[in-house]
Order: C-alpha cells, then sequence, then structure tokens
C-alpha cells in the first residue's frame, strides 16, 4: 500500500515538475519587458527559498509514515516521546529564518515593483502616456499626446516606458498584460497608476483579470509591441479614421457592447479622460502631479450622461 | 400581490435546468413517500428536527454537508465540463447568464453550506464530548443556528428554478453587485442567503465559546484541553469577531439595493474599494475558521493512529491561537492590486508569510507525532498523510501569493483558483473527511467501511492533483479566473487534463457513497460494531463513554487528571466512566419545534423579501418575533433523567463491555 502512495507521489512529482519546465513557454514566466523580468526572478527565488523547507517536509512525512509503520516492528517505538526542544528549535528557527529572507526582499520588492514608481528608464527616455478607460466590455485607450483614441487595441514604441493612467466608467476590472508584468485595478471615480515598458517587438495578449459581467470573457485587446517608426506609422493610420471621440460620440461607445471588434478615433476631445474620472466625484478630478483637486470643465461634462 | 414573482421567473426555456428540477422533484417526492409509507414523519419530527441533543444536530449538519457537496460539486463539474469544450470559437454548452451563476453558487455554497456546515457538526459532536459535558450551553440555539443554515441552502438552491442566482463570484463585488448592473434577483438570493446562514453561524461561534469557557468537566486546565477543542475555541472566537463584518458588509449593500443607497455605488459618494475591505476582514479569517478545525481532527487522529501522544502539545496550542491573531491582519493581501502603497502592501504581505511559521511547525508537529511511533495505516491516515503532502505546496503556493510583486501577475489567475482548492480540498476537505472516518464509530455505534474509504482517497488525491496542477500552470500563461470561454489553443490541452481530474473526484465522491452505503449495510457484522465505544485506542474523553452516547453522554461528570485525560485513566487503571455509581437524576433540556418554525419564518420572509412581496415579508417577520416570544416565555423546557433509568443505561453498557473482555 504505501510502496503505491511513494509511486504515485513520484509520479506525480514527474508530472508537475514537467509541466513547470514547459513552463519557459508561458507567459507569466516569459517576460518581453523589466517589470515582467523583475516579477520572474522574484517569483524563482522565493519558490527555490520556500523548496529549501517545502521538500523535505514532504519527503520527511512520507518516510516517517513508511518507516514507523505498524508492520515495521525493527523500528524503535518510543510511546510516550512527545518533547524535544531540540526539535521543536529547528521547526521553529528554519522556517522562521526562511521567512525572514523572503519578508527582506518582499519589502525590496514591494517598493522595486511598485506599479506606481516610474521606471528607471524614463530617466533617458521620454515616456510615452496612454489613458485607460475600462468599459462594459472592452478597453478604451486615450493618446493625449497623439490627440488619438483605440478600442482594444493598444500600440506601444519597444523600449519605450510607458506610463498608463487608468480608470473605469462601470464596474471594477483589472488591467493586466501578462507578457509585460504587473496588473492594476480599473475602477470608477478613480485614477490608478502603471508604468510597463516592452523591451521586445510583438503581439501580446491584454485581458481583465477582474470578473466584470456578462461579456467579460471577451473584454481583450493585443498590445502591439513595435519600433519607433513603425509606432509613428500606426498613429498615422489611426488619424487617417474618420471617427472622432467626444462627449457626443462617447456615450454611444461607453453603451454595454460584447466582443467589441477594434476601432479607431482620429480625434479626441482634450480632457476626456478627466471628464470620465469626475464625472463619478461631483466634477472634480485629482491632479496626479501635486495632488490637489480640480474642478473639470462643465461644458464637456454637460454632455455626457451624467446620472449614472 | 406577488412582487417581482411572475411565471416569467421560471426557467422552463434552460433544459439543464428543467431536467434537474425533475430529477429534483422525483428524488423528493421518492423520499417524501417512503418516510409517509414507513410512517416515520413523527418519529423525524420528535426525534430530529425537534432535537436539542448536540450529537443529533451534528448528523444533521453533516447529512446538510453532504447534500451541499453533490450541488456544489454538480456546478464544479459543469464549469470544468463548459471549459474543456468551449475553445476556439465553440461557445459551450453554457452562456455566461447561466455560467456566471454558477461559479457564483458554486463558491457560495461550498464555503457556507459544505465547509461550514461540515465544521459545526465536528464541533457538535466532538466538543462537549471532549470536555465532559452534558450537552452545549444553548441547546436550543444551537437548533436554530442549523435551521437558519439549512433554510439558507434551500433559499440558494429554490433560486434554481424561480428565477436566478447572483452572477457577481460568491464574494458579490461592487459595483457589479449593485442594481445599476445586476438588476435581477440573483443578488438579492445571495444577500438573504448570507444574512440568515450568518445568524446560524454567528450563534454557533457564541455557544461554542461559551461551552468551552463555562463547561469544561472538573480538572480540564486549558492546557489539558484536547487540540480539536482548541481549534473549536479558536474557530469560535473568530467567528465571533469576523461574520458581523460580513453581516453590516453584505446589510450595506442590501441597503443600496434595496433602499438606494450609496456606500458602495459608483456614483453618489459610495466607495467600492470599501466593500473589498470590509468582506476580506471577514473573508480571511473565513479561511482559517474553515482550516484550523481541520488542523484539529489531525492533531487527534495522527497520535491515535501513531500509538504516541502528539508531539509538542504547548506548541501546537501557542501556534493555533497565533494562528487565529494573525489571520486579522492579513486581509489586504486580497487586493494589493487595488493600487495601495509599497509600504502598506509589504506590511500585509510580510504579515501574510508569518502565518506560514506556525503553520509549518504544525506540520512538523504531527510528521514527529508520527517518529518513533507505530503508524497503522487506517483511511484515516491516508487523508492525513495525504494532507500534509498537498497543503505543503498549497502553503507555498500561499506564501508566494503573499509577496506583493508576485501577487501583481498571480492575482485572480487560475493560479489562485488552484491555490485556494489546494488549501480547501487538500486542508478543510481531506481533514472533516478524515475527521467524519475518525469519529463515525462514535455517532453511529459502527465502524465505517475502510476498502472503500480508502479508495476514495486515492480518487480525490489524484484527481485533486490532475484537476488543480493544470490550473497552477495557466494562472503562469496569463489565464485569468471566471472566463466562460477562451481561443488560446495551449490553454486547451490543460483544460483538458483538469476535466479528467473532475471525473476522478467525481469517483471519489461515488466512492464515499459506496463507502456509506457498505457501512450500513454491514452495521451488524461483529467486526464492525464499537462495543467498546474506544475502538482506536482513544486519548480523549470522547473514547471513555459509549458508542452512540447515551443522551447524557457522561452519566456521573469525568475527573480529568492529566492532558489527554482518558488515555491517563486508561493507563493508571482509573474507571472514568465511574461505572457502578451512585447516580443522581440528570437535568437535560426538552425538544422544541421554535427553531424549526423560526427557520420556517425566516425563510419565508427571505424569499418574499427578495421578490419584494412586502406583505409575505411581514408575515414572516411576525412569525419569527412571534414565535421568539412565545420560546422566551416557555417555562417548561427542561426535565429530569431519573436516576433508576441512568442506571439501567449504565449498567446495560457494563454488561456489554464485560462480555466483550471475557471473549
Amino acid at each position: 500500500m504505501k510502496n503505491k502512495l511513494l509511486a504515485r507521489m513520484a509520479r506525480l512529482g514527474g508530472l508537475s515538475s514537467a509541466l513547470l519546465l514547459a513552463g519557459c513557454e508561458m507567459d507569466v514566466l516569459d517576460p518581453k519587458g523589466p517589470v515582467g523580468d523583475g516579477v520572474k526572478s522574484l517569483i524563482a527565488t522565493s519558490t527555490i527559498a520556500m523548496l529549501i523547507v517545502v521538500v523535505p517536509t514532504i519527503i520527511l512525512s512520507l518516510a516517517f509514515a513508511w518507516h514507523y509503520r505498524q508492520s515495521n516492528t525493527s523500528a524503535e517505538y518510543l510511546p510516550k516521546w512527545s518533547h524535544s526542544n531540540k526539535v521543536e528549535l529547528i521547526i521553529w528557527g528554519v522556517p522562521s529564518l526562511i521567512i525572514l529572507f523572503l519578508a527582506v526582499i518582499t519589502y525590496q520588492t514591494s517598493h522595486s515593483l511598485d506599479p506606481y514608481k516610474p521606471l528607471e528608464a524614463e530617466a533617458t527616455t521620454k515616456p510615452l502616456h496612454v489613458e485607460v478607460v475600462a468599459l462594459d466590455w472592452k478597453w478604451l485607450f486615450i493618446y493625449p499626446e497623439q490627440g488619438i483614441a483605440t478600442v482594444n487595441q493598444l500600440a506601444i514604441p519597444v523600449n519605450t516606458p510607458v506610463d498608463f493612467v487608468i480608470t473605469s466608467d462601470s464596474v471594477m476590472n483589472s488591467f493586466f498584460i501578462p507578457r509585460l508584468g504587473s496588473m492594476i485595478y480599473a475602477m470608477a471615480g478613480m485614477q490608478t497608476q502603471l508604468h510597463l515598458l516592452a523591451s521586445e517587438p510583438g503581439d501580446y495578449l491584454g485581458e481583465s483579470a477582474n470578473y466584470s459581467g456578462r461579456g467579460f470573457s471577451d473584454m481583450k485587446f493585443r498590445t502591439l509591441a513595435v519600433s519607433g517608426d513603425e509606432f509613428n506609422a500606426w498613429v498615422d493610420k489611426v488619424k487617417s479614421s474618420s471617427e472622432q471621440l467626444d462627449g457626443q460620440t462617447y456615450p454611444k461607445l461607453a453603451a454595454p457592447s460584447e466582443a467589441n471588434p477594434v476601432e479607431y478615433f482620429a480625434h479626441v476631445e482634450p480632457g476626456l479622460f478627466n471628464t470620465i474620472v469626475a464625472k463619478y466625484n461631483n466634477g472634480m478630478v485629482m491632479d496626479k502631479s501635486t495632488g490637489k483637486m480640480l474642478q473639470v470643465q462643465q461644458s464637456a461634462m454637460s454632455d455626457m450622461n451624467m446620472k449614472e | 400581490m406577488l412582487g417581482r414573482l411572475s411565471f416569467s421567473a421560471i426557467p422552463l426555456d434552460v433544459p439543464i435546468l428543467v431536467g434537474t428540477f425533475l430529477g429534483v422533484a422525483i428524488i423528493g417526492l421518492a423520499v417524501l413517500g417512503l418516510i409517509t409509507y414507513y410512517g416515520k414523519w413523527g418519529y423525524l419530527w420528535k426525534e430530529w428536527f425537534t432535537t436539542v441533543d448536540h450529537k443529533r444536530l451534528a448528523v444533521m449538519y453533516v447529512v446538510l454537508a453532504l447534500v451541499a457537496l453533490f450541488r456544489g460539486f454538480a456546478d464544479a463539474i459543469m464549469m470544468r465540463t463548459q471549459l474543456a469544450m468551449a475553445y476556439a470559437g465553440n461557445p459551450g454548452y453554457l452562456p455566461p447568464h447561466h455560467y456566471d451563476q454558477i461559479f457564483s453558487a458554486h463558491g457560495t455554497i461550498m464555503i457556507f453550506f459544505l465547509a461550514m456546515a461540515f465544521m459545526t457538526g465536528l464541533f457538535n459532536f466532538v466538543v462537549p464530548l471532549q470536555i465532559g459535558a452534558r450537552d452545549v450551553a444553548f441547546p436550543f440555539l444551537n437548533n436554530l443556528s442549523f435551521w437558519m443554515t439549512a433554510i439558507a441552502f434551500i433559499l440558494v438552491n429554490v433560486s434554481l428554478f424561480i428565477g436566478e442566482f447572483s452572477q457577481c463570484g460568491w464574494l458579490a463585488y461592487p459595483p457589479l453587485s449593485e442594481t445599476q448592473f445586476s438588476p435581477g434577483v440573483g443578488v438579492d438570493y445571495y444577500i438573504w442567503a448570507i444574512q440568515l446562514s450568518g445568524v446560524g453561524t454567528l450563534l454557533t461561534g457564541v455557544n461554542f465559546f461559551v461551552t468551552i469557557v463555562k463547561m469544561r468537566a472538573p480538572g480540564m486546565t486549558w492546557m489539558r484541553m484536547p487540540v480539536f477543542t482548541w481549534t473549536a475555541f479558536c474557530a469560535s472566537i473568530l467567528i465571533m469577531v469576523s461574520f458581523p463584518v460580513l453581516t453590516v458588509a453584505v446589510a450595506l449593500l442590501g441597503l443600496d439595493r434595496y433602499f438606494g443607497m450609496h456606500f458602495f455605488t459608483n456614483d453618489g459618494g459610495g466607495n467600492q474599494m470599501l466593500y473589498l475591505s470590509l468582506i476580506w476582514a471577514w473573508g480571511h479569517p473565513e479561511v482559517y475558521i474553515l482550516v484550523i478545525p481541520a488542523f484539529g481532527v489531525f492533531s487527534e487522529v495522527v497520535p491515535a493512529f501513531s500509538g504516541k501522544p502528539l508531539f509538542g502539545y504547548g506548541t501546537m496550542v501557542y501556534a493555533t491561537c497565533s494562528i487565529m491573531v494573525l489571520s486579522f491582519i492579513v486581509w489586504v493581501h486580497h487586493f494589493f492590486t487595488m493600487g495601495a502603497g509599497p509600504d502598506v502592501n509589504a506590511f500585509f504581505g510580510i504579515a501574510t508569510m508569518i502565518i506560514s511559521i506556525p503553520t509549518g511547525v504544525k506540520l512538523f508537529n504531527w510528521m514527529f507525532t508520527m517518529y518513533k511511533g507505530r503508524v497503522q495505516f487506517h483511511a484515516c491516515m491516508y487523508w492525513a498523510v495525504g494532507f500534509m503532502v498537498t497543503f505543503t505546496i498549497g502553503g507555498m503556493t500561499g506564501v508566494m501569493m503573499a509577496i506583493p510583486g508576485a501577487d501583481f501577475v498571480l492575482h485572480n489567475s487560475l493560479f489562485l483558483i488552484a491555490h485556494f482548492h489546494n488549501v480547501i480540498i487538500g486542508g478543510v476537505y481531506f481533514g472533516y473527511i478524515c475527521g467524519m472516518n475518525f469519529w463515525f464509530p462514535k455517532v453511529m455505534g459502527f465502524k465505517m467501511n475502510e476498502t472503500w474509504g480508502i479508495r476514495a482517497f486515492w480518487f480525490w488525491f489524484v484527481g485533486f492533483y490532475f484537476a488543480f496542477v493544470p490550473l497552477y500552470v495557466l494562472g503562469f500563461d496569463g489565464m485569468t479566473r471566471r472566463m466562460n470561454h477562451y481561443d488560446n489553443p495551449q490553454w486547451h490541452v490543460l483544460m483538458l487534463i483538469a476535466e479528467v481530474g473532475a471525473v476522478l473526484i467525481l469517483l471519489g465522491i461515488v466512492c464515499q457513497l459506496t463507502q456509506l452505503y457498505v457501512t450500513i449495510r454491514d452495521r451488524n457484522l461483529p467486526a464492525n460494531r464499537d462495543v467498546t465505544g474506544d475502538p482506536w485506542n482513544g486519548r480523549a474523553l470522547e473514547w471513555s463513554t459509549s458508542s452512540p452516547p447515551p443522551p447524557y453522554n457522561f452519566a456521573i461528570v469525568p475527573h480529568v487528571h492529566e492532558l489527554d485525560a482518558f488515555m491517563h485513566d486508561k493507563e493508571n487503571g482509573i474507571d472514568t466512566r465511574g461505572a457502578g455509581g451512585p447516580y443522581a437524576p440528570i437535568h437535560m433540556p426538552k425538544n422544541t419545534a421554535a427553531g424549526f418554525l423560526v427557520g420556517a419564518f425566516s425563510f419565508i420572509f427571505g424569499f418574499a423579501a427578495v421578490w419584494y412581496i412586502w406583505w409575505l415579508a411581514a408575515l414572516g417577520l411576525i412569525g419569527v418575533i412571534g414565535t421568539i416570544i412565545a420560546r422566551s416565555a416557555n417555562k417548561d423546557i427542561d426535565y429530569y433523567i431519573p436516576a433508576e433509568e441512568v442506571a439501567r443505561i449504565e449498567n446495560e453498557h457494563s454488561r456489554k463491555l464485560m462480555a466483550q473482555a471475557a471473549e
């Protein structure tokens, strides 16, 4: 019986490690940017540290159960033994040391991988600003510097830090591009921030990581990480679209839709993002650089469907 | 007249539901018919529905939990089947409207009605016996708690056939759960099921806290208390502190929905982040409420089948208590991705991983209990060793997710789903089933069939790995939870393996049912009878009385001299039972219909509130209040078992013990 148990465990162990090895093809473990790289090495370090305890625990559980089985009368039997300071010291001490180590890297990485912290690359490269709005059930990307907007397609130049400011004009979602690293919630009336960078060109999946209702499964977008020239060409392509995004056309876009196709808007009304945030805050929006509350222009707001 | 309720609320257009309804109706009618045919209604009413005996309530709780297991598992395998199919343009067989209800119901049912009910069943059965008490502190409240839990479960199931259930996940995050985005009755069913069962759970917490503080047998100091009782004590404290938070959070959501208030809405000054904070301030302690008693079960089972006392009793107690305290300062790790600063995230991350130290210590304690012991591979030990292996992995992935930097990519992914099923199945479920195998002979007077128990274990154990290792991998692959369909071919293979796992677990459940059937069929075989009341050479007081115990548990309240009181008495030739008397009349609580009636009226109230049938809701509420007043005014609530009757029962048991010893 116990032989079988050990054999099965070994087989399962083999299976799971094979699956983990296959992980070099997996999105999160094969990142395409520095944030994802940082997360990946953090996962690897912490896993190895924990395996120092986990592997002996599993092996000893099975070994003790097997060695001290009732039928093995040659094994020592101490029916009263139930205390040992030496054992207690080890079983409290070793896990505590490992947790101490993990606590230190947790503190460090909570700061170094803080999604709000600008990336180091911003010192040398001017970041791209993108404003993200989660809608039912699609993603709106506003490029304030380029004056354009897209739905369900995000183009970014490689090796350029991207500063995302994220909100929602509906329920809670989570903005997530697995290949690039961290995610952050999108919430109405609030602005969350995320800093990412793609170091390799590619076409990466973007999705919502927080369930948001009926159309959630199709709330996906493609992230096109392209060279600077290709990015400029893409901006021109968007600018050649006939669509505009302003107080009149926005409510139509914001109405619920499922599996929304990619849309391009050649022009977007300045301040639209702030207006979307402000409609849940009595017309106020927080200025992120100063932390002050500012009044958003009434004219822009009156166009939009204010009452939820 | 009927509020929002009309014939269109009955989902006649969904064949799965119509089929389910017919199945449930046929089985239900058959059961009711059989009860009527055998004339058992009076027996059920007098001996079970109205009982205040903690042992009978324990049985009813476990039956409720098993029914919830079937419902919850049916949801689970439907989800897995959907995701095995719904790939590359195939929409699967469950449209989002139905699928979203299923995953919401699955979580709600598994946590509130399988795990909580099973746990309460174990508390009810074991705690009074382990501390040498004749019942719990408040026997009537105990009965009331059961009925509140049971009717809340019925309410969830009514939503299958009348209206719909919530489509907002098992925690109903706003603003999605607000009227603006979920105008239907689903979230209202959820709210009332949580609130009504919450009454039952809170009363259970109070009941067991008072029982353990006030009703321990003479000589049972805190540090002589069996570890299972310690875990029940810690879980009761957690219930008393955390469930009111759940009640308030869900009540505020209810105020938003019923009275148009703005606690968590997008507009009007509502704040959805407050709901997340409140619900997890309950939600995190809740998982410890579930798992701490499972630790208690293993702390009883491993020593019994290793022929040794528990290694490091003191350590175990301190570890349990520190887990209890720490579980309150970790809840923010459920929303690291909400934008709190790095210092806040780091604090809650580190607090979370500190919990893994006492938890790890517990694992080592069980391991060193086996060390230099004589380990009998009873079915219980399969569940225990399987738990040690599985739970260790679940703990490791938990610590990974406690690191905010790692959580930023693992949050809400299938990795998370794999992690918490790893600890809930591998910890909570394995623990409770282990406990059921262990205490079953004490409850029923005969042992559970071992062969089928071991088969069930293997299917569950292997099935678990097949079902959830692929989910860990899918999490690394960027697949998020609660998806209805997808188009990545890499995910499909893993989803097929997970489906195989779900089928293996189904076979495990079939084996468990067979185990119950075979157990009951063979109950009269001499090898299966538990004549002595002590089938495993047990250590705590519950094994000193007969199996099943008499209504009063202990004819003479035992005196406790040592930790492992019964083992101490056996080794020193002390007769814990005090056989031969002299016996005194025993004061007992009388059965009452009040718990059942309050439950029934609460159900009417809840159902009417869901559908806005206000006159009926008022009627239900008046019924509840009226029953409570009538019960409070009733002075005829107790009776005495005469000394002669006690002597007769005890002498009968002594005679059986002597006959057994003579063989």
